[in-house]
């Protein structure tokens, strides 16, 4: 078992936290659940903070002067708190509740890109991009008359980022939109170097931290970006809640990205006005009760310690990394140091399609992501249809990691290979 | 494992050794077919004499579901009247491999055992329509087609 460090929760006493872990699944078979980049489980603690505000709390916020109203949205500003804390992060009017990283990034391809973005310009992204940090670019770029460009990765899986600075020296860059950490591979972008770059010549830089936040410690005054989006599904949390954080100066000068309540100062027949930062950007009854158990979700992240988690999925991906070198017949993406990855490992297993390898280990109650991990420009560049991808957590135990590589003989037997 | 198979020596077999595979060079009947979540991504190509289908063969790229039921579904319509094969059910296919059980048990993966025959019946309702402009012939292919799985 690998030891967590002191004053914190040792690895059985994080399992004996999340419920779901006890299940059994298909032939009466252990979970084994290894498909933590999609989504992680959930502890108690967030579980319960559920229960209890629908219990005891559940009010709108922002509004009336009752005692549930006033408990909900003191509880709900709380959160915001609570991650510019977590993320080191100056002002919390700069934090913004929005429904995931998704919505995070289409939020600033439409109210800040429509805006900034003109023909002949050029937004920068990466061959290792999720969906989302692609296809609002392509829309934006396709719209305005703008070009987009990607920095291709190398045979490690890592970022190419001389072709950065050749977009940059074209002087017609207006966005870097990148992801800290690829959903895919793993690989830990060398973001510092990348936001550095761009600094220098006064491009914008939007970082997708969907896989980085959750695995890692992230200090966003210390980053100097200028958007960070990441979900709180991805760590520990709720469905149903990410965070857009931007600088201040940007905000104040972006237009909104939907109309309605919460968002307005003043509403008239013909012309309003618009509410301060936050809630300019955030129109309507926002998901009150998941922003608010999201706070038990970071305070057990802050309890375990993010350097804790970083290091249990180091220890990990090197004790996979290290098995599975030594399974024949397998194929694996992306960095092979540990030290350069999140616990991300995607791989394929001789030429089985990796639907079959899924289906066939998800009888032994191992649940992996097959397919092309809405990162279909990173398929195209590696030339497979799809990969399998098992992707580890706080809870994740070495056992498991042997029991994923057990089930892939079951794969062999059964193609007879 | 237990639980009905899937993975039986016929369906890996075919999966190993898919028949009818390749291409057709301007074939009268090209449908190309993917399914978005498993990167399953198939050609099909049809030649169509004498209203019958003379030749058929796919090509791309699949699970071993997808390849057993391309590869069964090729030899059960060469030959066959285009009549006949406007008729083919998915029953047909699914129980030549022993796969009927999917349609209740796994909805992921019917999409796989059922996305050569949506793009046979896509591309014959378009032969008659587009190509032969026989609305009347091509019947409501398409609608069973898009309502396949
Ligand atoms: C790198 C990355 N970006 C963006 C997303 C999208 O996140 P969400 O679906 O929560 O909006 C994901 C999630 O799969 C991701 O891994």
């Amino acid at each position: 078992m690998i030891k967590i460090q002191a004053n914190t929760y040792s690895l059985e006493e994080i399992r004996s936290h999340f419920p779901v872990l006890n299940r059994r699944v298909r032939d009466d078979k252990r979970l084994v659940y290894l498909d933590n980049a999609a989504t992680t489980q959930k502890p108690n603690q967030v579980i319960d903070a559920i229960t209890d505000y629908y219990q005891n709390h559940n009010s709108n916020i922002h509004r009336a002067v009752h005692a549930l109203a006033e408990e909900s949205t003191e509880a709900f500003e709380a959160t915001r708190d609570k991650i510019a804390k977590f993320l080191n992060i100056q002002n919390r009017e700069e934090i913004i509740f929005v429904r995931g990283t998704t919505e995070a990034i289409n939020l600033v391809a439409y109210s800040w890109g429509r805006d900034n973005v003109q023909k002949g310009d050029i937004v920068v992204t990466t061959e290792y991009e999720h969906h989302s940090n692609i296809v609002p670019w392509q829309v934006l770029t396709q719209e305005t008359g703008a070009e987009l460009k990607y920095i291709n990765i190398d045979d490690n899986g890592e970022l190419m980022l001389e072709q950065l600075d050749e977009y940059l020296a074209t002087g017609k860059v207006k966005l870097v939109a990148i992801s800290h950490v690829s959903n895919v591979l793993g690989t830990i972008t060398d973001i510092h170097n990348v936001i550095k770059k761009c600094k220098n010549v006064g491009v914008k830089v939007l970082v997708d931290g969907a896989q980085a936040v959750p695995h890692m410690k992230v200090d966003i005054d210390n980053l100097d970006c200028d958007f960070y989006a990441f979900s709180a599904h991805k760590m520990l949390g709720p469905t149903g809640v990410g965070i857009l954080w931007a600088r201040k100066d940007i905000l104040e000068n972006m237009k909104p990205f939907q109309g309605g309540g919460d968002m307005i100062r003043e509403v008239h027949k013909y012309e309003t006005t618009w509410n301060d930062l936050p809630y300019k950007f955030e129109a309507g009854t926002p998901n009150v009760a998941d922003v608010i158990c999201f706070a038990a979700a970071i305070d057990y992240l802050a309890k375990i310690g993010m350097d804790n988690v970083r290091n249990h999925e180091i220890e990990l991906t090197k004790y996979a990394l290290e098995k599975m070198s030594k399974v024949k017949g397998l194929t694996i993406y992306g960095p092979k140091d540990p030290q350069k990855a999140s616990g991300v490992i995607s791989f394929n297993f001789n030429d089985v399609h990796p639907h079959d390898v899924a289906t066939i280990i998800d009888k032994n109650g191992v649940a992996i992501r097959s397919g092309h991990h809405c990162a279909q420009v990173l398929m195209e560049k590696l030339n497979v249809a799809a990969t399998n991808r098992a992707s580890f957590y706080i809870y994740t135990t070495k056992e498991e990691v042997d029991t994923l590589i057990d089930s892939l003989e079951q794969v062999a037997k059964v193609f007879k290979l | 494992m237990s639980g009905d198979p899937i993975y039986t020596e016929m369906i890996i077999e075919y999966s190993r050794n898919p028949s009818n595979y390749g291409k057709i060079e301007d074939a009268h009947i090209k449908r190309h077919d993917s399914n978005p979540l498993c990167g399953d991504s198939i050609d099909l190509y049809l030649n169509i004499d004498d209203k019958k289908i003379s030749d058929v063969k796919f090509d791309g790229k699949g699970c071993a579901i997808c390849m057993a039921c391309s590869s069964v579904l090729t030899e059960m319509i060469k030959g066959k009247s285009l009549e006949d094969v406007k008729k083919f059910e998915k029953d047909e296919l699914l129980s030549e491999l022993g796969l009927e059980h999917l349609i209740k048990t796994s909805p992921v993966r019917i999409k796989c055992a059922l996305l050569s025959l949506k793009a046979l019946k896509f591309g014959i309702y378009s032969y008659f329509a587009d190509k032969m402009n026989d609305i009347e012939s091509a019947g409501n292919l398409k609608e069973e087609a898009a309502n396949l799985y």
